[in-house]
C-alpha cells in the first residue's frame, strides 16, 4: 500500500485516500444491500410462507403434502442453504470488484 | 453377534478413532488451543460446526417431537436452521476478520470496555453450562440404554474421552474430532431413515418419500379418525404469534451461541468463514429436513403396527416388548376389551410412546440388522460428546483468555496460558460430569434460557457491533442488562412462579425475541444520547467492513505478531 503511492505529492496522496474512502463506502453499500435483499427472502419463506400465510399456502399441493407445510419442514430449510452461497459468491464477485 | 457385542464393538472403534485424531492434532500455543491455528478449510470447519450445532437432543429427540407436533414441530426445524443465515450474512465474516480468540474479546474490544467483557463472559459461561450438563447426561443415557452400563460410568466414560482430546488439543484437536464424529452421526441417522422410506413407501430416499408418497395423507386421515387433529394442520398447540415469535428466538438464538460463533474464528480468511456457514447448513440440513420424514413415517408405522390390534398381536412383536420393557413404550389393556387403542385423552389411551422411542427404535421398526441399531448408539455418542467439547472450549477460553489473560494478567506468557486454558477444560468437565451424573431438575426448563440469552445479549450487541459506527459503550451495556433482564425476569416468572405469560401469551421460549428488540432500541437511543465511540474503535469497525483480507490492520498485529 506504501509502495504504490511513493513518487506522489501531498496532495496528490490526500485525493487517492479520498478516492478509497469512496470505494470502501461503495463497496459496504453494496454488501448492505445484497444482505437485505437475501434476508427479505430469508424471512418471506420461514416467517411468510411458513408461518404467517400458511393457511392460504396450505390449500395448494406439492406433491402429496400442502404447500405451506411442505415449505415448513422442508423448503424453507433448502431455502436457506441457498441463501448463504449466493451470498458467499456474490461477495466473491464484490470482494474482486473493490479489492485494491 | 448380538446387539450389545455390535454396539461394545462400534463404541469402542469409533472411540479410538476420536482418541487418535487427538493425539494427532495436539497443540503447543494459545493460536492453536484457541483457534487450531485458524488453518481449517472451509468445508472441514463446516462438517465440524454440524457436530458442534447438532447436539444429542438434535440426534434424538428431535423427530420424535416433530412427530407428536406435526406442523408445531417445524418451528424447531426452521429455528435451529434459520439462524446459520443470519450468522452467515451478519456476524461471521466479520468476527472471523476481527480475528480475536473469543465473543467477550469483540465485544470487550469493540466496547472499550471490561464490564462488557465481563457481562459477555457471564452470559458466554452461563449458555455453555446449561447446554452442556444436558450433553454429559445424554451420553450417560446412550450407554444406558445400549450398553446396560451405569448412566454414572457412562457419563465418566464420555468425560475421559472428551478430556484427552480436549485437554491436548484445544479447538484443533476438537475440531478434527468434530469432523469424524460428524461423518459418524450422519451415516448412523440417515441409514434406518433410508432403511424405513423404503419399507413404507419403496422410495430410499427420505426427502422425496416425505414429499410425494401418500403416507402423510394416510397419516392425516388416521389422526381424524382417532379424534387427533390433522398431522399437517397448522397451531394446534400454539398460536400463530406464538411459533412466529418461538421461530424468530431460536433463529436468533442460534446466531448468538458463543460455541457456534467461535467456530468461525478457526478458518483462514472471512471469505471461507461465509463458505463455511453454507457447509455447516447443509451439512445441518441433511439431517434436518431427514428428521420430519422419519417423524411421519415412524408415527404412522407406530399407530398402524399397534393400535387396534388384539392383546396377542402386540405381545408378537419383538420390538414393542423389547421397548415395553425400557419404560419407553407404555402398552396396556386399560378397559380389557382385548384391543389396544390409541386415544387424544392422555388417561384412557392404551399406548403411551415416549418421544425418544421414535428415532431408537427406527431401525428395529424397519427389521434393520442389529449392526444398525449399534450405530445408531455410536451416532447418539458422537452428536453428544462433540457438542459438549465445543461447549467446553468456550468455557474454557471465557476463563483463560478472558477473565486470566485480558483482565488478571495480561503480561502471561504462550505456555502460561496454554496451561491456564488446559487447567479449565479439565475444570469445566469435571463441572459438566457432576451435572451429567447428578442433574438438576431445572435443566429441561432452563435450555429456554440459553436460547433466549444468546438471543436478548449476543446477537444484538455484536450486530450493531458492526452495521452502526454510532453504538458505545453507554448503549451496549445498557442494552445488554436490559434485554437480558427482561428476558431472564419473564422466563423465571412463567417457568418458576406461576407467572402468567402475560406478553400477547407468549410462551418462555419465544420471549428472547422481545428481548432482542428491546436491547436493540436502548442500545440504539441510549448510544445516540451519549458521545460517540473513541477514534480508534471507529477505525476498527472501518477495517471490518473494507474488502480488504487480514494484515492491513495493525492493531490486530499486535497481539498475534508479539506473542
Amino acid at each position: 500500500m506504501t509502495n504504490q503511492r511513493q513518487g506522489y505529492t501531498t496532495q496528490e496522496r490526500a485525493e487517492l485516500d479520498a478516492i478509497q474512502q469512496d470505494r470502501m463506502r461503495a463497496y459496504w453499500r453494496a454488501n448492505v444491500r445484497l444482505i437485505r435483499n437475501l434476508l427479505i427472502i430469508w424471512g418471506f419463506v420461514s416467517l411468510g410462507c411458513s408461518i404467517l400465510f400458511i393457511p392460504l399456502l396450505n390449500q395448494i399441493k406439492l406433491g402429496n403434502l400442502p404447500l405451506g407445510f411442505w415449505m415448513a419442514q422442508q423448503g424453507s430449510i433448502f431455502t436457506f442453504v441457498i441463501l448463504i452461497f449466493v451470498y458467499a459468491i456474490q461477495m466473491d464477485k464484490l470482494d474482486r470488484k473493490y479489492r485494491r | 453377534m448380538s446387539v450389545e457385542a455390535w454396539t461394545t464393538t462400534f463404541v469402542i472403534i469409533s472411540f479410538i478413532l476420536y482418541l487418535y485424531i487427538g493425539w494427532r492434532s495436539r497443540v503447543k500455543d494459545s493460536k492453536g488451543f484457541f483457534v487450531a491455528d485458524r488453518g481449517v478449510p472451509a468445508i472441514a470447519n463446516g462438517a465440524a460446526t454440524a457436530a458442534d450445532w447438532m447436539s444429542a437432543a438434535s440426534f434424538i429427540s428431535m423427530a420424535g417431537l416433530i412427530s407428536f407436533m406435526g406442523y408445531d414441530g417445524s418451528m424447531y426445524l426452521m429455528g435451529w436452521t434459520g439462524g446459520f443465515v443470519l450468522l452467515a450474512l451478519l456476524l461471521a465474516p466479520y468476527l472471523r476478520k476481527f480475528g480475536k480468540y473469543t465473543v467477550p474479546d469483540f465485544v470487550g474490544d469493540r466496547y472499550y470496555s471490561v464490564w462488557a467483557r465481563l457481562v459477555a463472559v457471564v452470559a458466554a459461561i452461563f449458555v455453555s453450562l446449561t447446554y452442556v450438563a444436558g450433553q454429559m447426561r445424554g451420553v450417560g443415557i446412550v450407554f444406558s440404554r445400549f450398553l446396560q452400563v451405569d448412566i454414572s460410568t457412562g457419563v465418566i466414560i464420555g468425560m475421559i474421552i472428551v478430556a484427552f482430546f480436549a485437554v491436548l488439543g484445544g479447538m484443533k484437536g476438537i475440531t478434527w474430532t468434530q469432523v469424524a464424529q460428524y461423518t459418524v452421526l450422519i451415516i448412523a441417522y440417515l441409514i434406518p431413515a433410508i432403511a424405513i422410506a423404503l419399507v413404507l413407501t419403496g422410495n430410499p430416499i427420505p426427502q422425496l418419500a416425505f414429499s410425494f408418497s401418500d403416507i402423510v395423507e394416510k397419516l392425516n386421515g388416521v389422526q381424524v379418525d382417532l379424534g387427533f387433529a390433522e398431522y399437517t394442520q397448522p397451531f394446534v398447540n400454539k398460536s400463530m404469534l406464538d411459533v412466529l415469535f418461538i421461530t424468530i428466538a431460536l433463529m436468533v438464538g442460534t446466531a448468538g451461541l458463543p460455541h457456534v460463533i467461535v467456530r468461525f474464528y478457526t478458518v483462514p480468511s472471512s471469505r471461507a468463514a461465509r463458505y463455511s456457514a453454507g457447509w455447516a447448513l447443509l451439512f445441518i440440513a441433511i439431517l434436518y429436513t431427514t428428521a420430519p420424514a422419519i417423524a411421519s413415517f415412524a408415527r404412522y408405522n407406530l399407530i398402524d403396527s399397534l393400535h387396534n390390534k388384539s392383546v396377542a398381536e402386540v405381545q408378537q412383536l419383538d420390538w414393542a416388548n423389547k421397548w415395553s420393557n425400557t419404560g419407553l413404550l407404555g402398552i396396556e389393556d386399560k378397559n380389557n376389551n382385548g384391543r389396544i387403542e390409541l386415544t387424544p385423552d392422555k388417561e384412557n389411551s392404551e399406548i403411551t410412546i415416549d418421544r425418544d422411542i421414535i428415532v431408537l427404535s427406527t431401525p428395529e421398526v424397519a427389521k434393520l440388522a442389529p449392526w444398525v441399531v449399534a450405530l445408531v448408539a455410536a451416532g447418539g455418542l458422537a452428536a453428544a460428546l462433540s457438542t459438549a467439547s465445543g461447549l467446553l472450549l468456550v468455557i474454557s477460553s471465557s476463563i483463560a483468555h478472558d477473565v486470566y489473560y485480558r483482565i488478571i494478567n495480561p503480561e502471561a506468557s504462550e505456555s502460561q496460558r496454554v496451561m491456564v486454558g488446559r487447567v479449565m477444560v479439565g475444570f469445566a468437565i469435571a463441572i459438566a460430569g457432576y451435572f451429567g451424573v447428578n442433574p438438576p431438575g431445572f435443566v429441561a426448563q432452563v435450555v429456554a434460557f440459553a436460547f433466549g440469552l444468546a438471543a436478548a445479549s449476543f446477537f444484538p450487541v455484536i450486530l450493531l457491533g458492526i452495521f452502526d459506527k454510532r453504538t458505545n459503550r453507554e448503549g451496549a451495556i445498557a442494552g445488554m442488562v436490559t434485554g437480558l433482564a427482561f428476558t431472564a425476569f419473564y422466563i423465571i416468572g412463567v417457568k418458576f412462579y406461576g407467572m402468567q405469560p402475560w406478553f400477547f401469551n407468549i410462551s418462555p421460549e419465544g420471549i428472547g425475541t422481545v428481548g432482542m428488540m428491546i436491547n436493540l432500541i436502548i442500545t440504539f437511543v441510549v448510544s445516540r444520547l451519549t458521545p460517540p465511540p473513541p477514534l480508534e474503535v471507529q477505525e476498527m469497525i472501518a477495517h471490518l467492513r473494507s474488502p480488504e483480507e487480514d494484515g492491513a490492520f495493525l492493531r490486530d498485529l499486535g497481539e498475534e505478531e508479539l506473542d
